[in-house]
């Protein structure tokens, strides 16, 4: 992170954009976009040193609400977009942010890879069990029996991804859940996280709630992880596969050091061409 | 000369081989015996359906002069048995004037080959291998094509020294006995004109691939970011990039997929760093939808795509050139982009750099189609030219105030800020945006942007590159990639029979230049058109941007098989 001691300190405002999210009244994101800028504000990286990084669906929207580089790309390939910028540009402070659906459905190859990859950066993902953008249908996260889409009338039938025990399975460096209403939480998770080397996953529980109304309900069932984060796989794992979804806090913090791409440089090309004489 | 080269001074050689036989190791030692003559040449390697080992055959050409392609027919085939030779039989065109060589004891000689009419020498390769410790017929048989040619034992010796050095003296020496046993062999058996001249030669020259060409042209166009997924025949392009890049400080990632590696080859690039991605068709059509993304948030990025057999998984290792349409066409939307090929082995390295030159200058996405047949062939060149092409992007300017990315201007390149830069910040987007970036639907909008993105391409001067385009006449042939070369021998065959026939190989397949085209067919009263697709791709693409002549004809022949210079011939001979 870029060296402020002399700069004014920045304020909330200095991340924040004068753009109007389009997102429904009450809808989750609006409080997980202040996390995010709360969390800028405390870590005082430079806007123009940062960048966000989303794929497609309402809670990708999220880099034009903030004043930092942006890219919204396609459905599905914000993480792949991520780390090539993270690994071409070290020196970057690059965060990830999407929906349930893009980041697991579309997107979830270029998930496991991430996690297994361990580039630093952030990924905050907000799950409301939901495709918020396309009205309304089960996403991976989404309970089997849930019957409020016209395409899976009578409930999806299958089990929903646990995200968070495949992000440890598949190396995942840090790994938290926070719950959309719970700013400072939610903020201080995504300080953590960037702070922390390699893959950082954070589970937001952000309700849509237009498409799943009953997700209001969430703030009486979220409750702080009873226990302290650990850094041993075994017993995160224990912990994730046992619980309701329902725990938040950092549950895991693991030790990897970050994969960086090599590059010795120093060469100059002429000597490379050399080798292609007779 | 036989009847075989019309191109003058060259000599044609297959040698096959079953798995273990070692006739790529052969051929490739025999260009480079070639080469120590101060001859040129190339070999194309063709190898049957295992993943490795397996029965194959090595192409040689070999010249007095640069060679682009492979010939009509072969002056020697060099079979070391006869095992499964039928699966490559359809790729050796023998005549009369062939000479076969094989082993006396390899058992009947194939009806597919004595059907040719191509005299038989049934020599004992095996047996005279078995006379040297450690020995192989295979190179039984360089010392039998060496001295046929007309290759001295130095050039040959230099070879073994370069190549078998590293294995002992041991290996070395074995070598070396079976070379001098095999010139012995040579002097029973004869074959007119294929005597390779040793030439007096201070050009500096390379032994290099097409892949190798296009990843050396990345990293001379100031590529320093690459997300690769490997896929025949495009591998050796990200593998020569991989240790190469990191070496002039860059990085190269081995990405999950193809929807990762072109994302995170746009996520470098948006960090400023000029980036790559190489592919094949399999690859290249996963990658349409965020090559879109990279054309909307006129992010420049390349892709090579190394041409297989398609469609699906086709003929992964064989040339065709059948990606066109997806190269120039496949995206969804309005979507003007940058389409090139090349032309030849030694063009791998120019069409590189050069379309990184592009994508730079104009903030836009590109796609260079080189092919199997290019970029798997290891040709003797000369030392290609340093070339101005380097990568330069137009940023913004220090103290803009209100900034705004997606500026409408008159050249339609608007000035990008990178990451790291006060004052720039900006979200990049696929959705349709204002010149803020701000997305929106409006018509307005939409249709200022279009016009900028279109801008783009339709104002800016590409110069000659546009084209090769060689000799005059009223009678041209049309053509582009590894066409060009056997096209080009065509034309060369065609003024021996009196028939000046001019040739225009296209570069820039888009954006199209309908003006540079119709200026070069100017006074063209019969055109040609030369394609390896079955579906004649390249005519229709031209029918869609260019006015042709009345009298068109199209040659057109889907891979595997390489389109033959005299193939071609023909179809120009019909006219005159
Ligand atoms: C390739 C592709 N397929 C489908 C879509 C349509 N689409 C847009 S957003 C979306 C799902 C969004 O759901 P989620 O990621 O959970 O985000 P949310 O809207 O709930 O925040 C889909 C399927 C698309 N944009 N691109
Ligand atoms: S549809 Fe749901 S997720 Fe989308 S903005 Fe509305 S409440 Fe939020």
């Amino acid at each position: 992170m870029a060296d402020t001691s002399e700069a004014p300190r920045l304020t909330f405002r200095s991340y924040k954009s004068d753009y109007k999210p389009v997102w429904c009244p009450g809808c989750g994101d609006f409080s997980v976009l202040n996390s995010i800028l709360k969390a800028l504000t405390e870590l005082q990286v430079k806007p123009e040193d940062t960048a966000i990084i989303s794929g497609i669906g309402c809670s990708s929207r999220i880099p034009a609400y903030t004043s930092v580089y942006g890219f919204h790309g396609v459905h599905g390939r914000a993480l792949a977009l991520a780390s090539g910028l993270k690994l071409a540009r070290p020196d970057l402070t690059v965060l990830a942010t999407g929906g349930d659906g893009d980041g697991f459905s579309i997107g979830g190859n270029h998930f496991m890879h991430a996690c297994r990859r361990n580039v630093d950066m952030t990924y905050i993902v907000m799950d409301n069990q939901v495709y918020g953008m396309t009205k309304g249908q089960a996403s991976p996260t989404t309970a089997p029996e849930w019957e409020g889409s016209k395409l899976t009338p009578q409930g999806t039938g299958i089990n929903p991804f646990q995200p968070l025990a495949i992000a440890l399975a598949a190396g995942a460096n840090f790994i938290g859940r926070g719950f959309a209403a719970d700013q400072n939480g939610v903020a201080k998770l995504i300080t953590e996280g960037v702070r922390h080397p390699g893959f950082s996953f954070i589970q937001v529980l952000s309700p849509c709630v237009t498409f799943r109304p009953e997700q209001r309900d969430w703030r009486d069932i979220v409750r702080p992880a009873p226990v302290e984060p650990t850094s041993n796989l075994s017993t995160a794992g224990k912990r994730l596969m046992g619980d309701d979804g329902f725990n938040t806090g950092v549950l895991f913090i693991g030790n990897r050091p970050s994969y960086v791409a090599e590059s010795g440089g120093g060469t100059d090309l002429a000597e490379i061409e050399k080798s292609f004489a007779l | 000369m036989t009847k075989n080269n019309t191109l003058t001074d060259t000599v044609s050689i297959a040698l096959t081989g079953s798995g273990g036989a070692g006739v790529v190791t052969a051929g490739q030692m025999l260009v480079q015996a070639a080469a120590n003559a101060g001859c040129y040449g190339l070999m194309v390697r063709s190898s049957g359906p295992q993943i490795r080992g397996g029965e194959s055959a090595a192409y040689v050409r070999l010249g007095s002069d640069q060679v682009d392609n492979l010939g009509d027919a072969f002056d020697i085939m060099f079979a070391v048995d006869w095992l499964n030779v039928e699966r490559f039989i359809a790729e050796i065109p023998l005549s009369e004037n062939s000479l076969v060589i094989c082993d006396a004891e390899a058992g009947d000689v194939p009806d597919v080959i004595t059907a040719t009419g191509a005299k038989i020498a049934a020599l004992p390769l095996q047996k005279t291998a078995a006379e040297t410790k450690g020995g192989r017929p295979n190179m039984v048989g360089l010392g039998i094509l060496a001295a046929l040619i007309g290759i001295a034992d130095e050039a040959v010796e230099g070879t073994l020294e370069k190549v078998l050095g590293r294995k002992g003296s041991e290996a070395m020496a074995s070598s070396r006995d079976c070379v001098h046993a095999g010139r012995e062999l040579a002097r029973d058996i004869s074959q007119d004109g294929v005597t390779l001249q040793a030439q007096d030669n201070d050009a500096e020259r390379w032994t290099i691939t097409g892949n190798e060409m296009a990843g050396l042209g990345a990293l001379r166009g100031g590529v320093r970011f690459v997300a690769a997924y490997p896929i025949t025949p495009a591998t050796e392009v990200l593998e020569w990039l991989a240790p190469n890049l990191a070496k002039v400080g860059g990085s190269l990632v081995q990405a999950e997929d193809e929807l990762a590696s072109i994302n995170m080859a746009i996520g470098g690039s948006f960090g400023g760093i000029p980036s790559l991605t190489a592919t094949s068709g399999p690859g290249l059509a996963l990658m349409m939808e965020s090559f879109g993304l990279a054309l909307a948030s006129e992010t420049p990025v390349v892709i090579i795509n190394v041409m297989r057999g398609g469609p699906s998984t086709g003929i992964p290792t064989k040339s065709e050139q059948s990606d066109l349409n997806i190269a120039v066409y496949g995206m969804h939307g309005d979507a003007p982009h940058i389409t090139t090929a090349a032309t030849s082995v030694s063009d791998c390295l120019f069409t590189t750099q050069w379309t990184v030159h592009l994508a730079e200058a104009l903030q836009c996405p590109a796609i260079v189609l080189t092919d199997q047949s290019l970029g798997q062939t290891r040709a003797i060149v000369n030392k290609p030219a340093d070339l101005a092409f380097i990568a330069k992007r137009e940023t913004m300017a220090e103290g803009t105030e209100n900034y705004r990315r997606y500026a409408v201007t008159a050249s339609g390149v608007s000035p990008m800020s990178i990451p790291g830069m006060a004052d720039g910040t900006y979200v990049a987007d696929g959705l349709e945006h204002n010149p803020r970036g701000t997305p929106t639907s409006q018509a307005e909008d939409h249709s200022d942007q279009l016009d900028k993105r279109q801008r783009k391409l339709d104002t800016y001067d590409f110069g000659d590159h546009w084209a090769e385009i060689l000799g005059d006449g009223e009678t041209a042939i049309v053509t582009w990639g590894s066409c060009t070369g056997p096209a080009r021998e065509a034309c060369e065959q065609a003024a021996a029979d009196g028939l000046d026939v001019k040739l225009i190989s296209l570069r820039l397949l888009a954006p199209a230049q309908t003006d540079r085209f119709q200026e070069a067919i100017k006074g063209v009263k019969r055109m040609l058109v030369v394609e390896q697709t079955h579906s004649q791709q390249f005519y229709k693409y031209l029918r869609a941007h260019y006015d042709l002549p009345d009298d068109v004809k199209v040659f057109n022949q889907p891979g595997p098989l390489p389109v033959r210079p005299g193939l071609v011939h023909e179809q120009l001979k019909s006219w005159s």
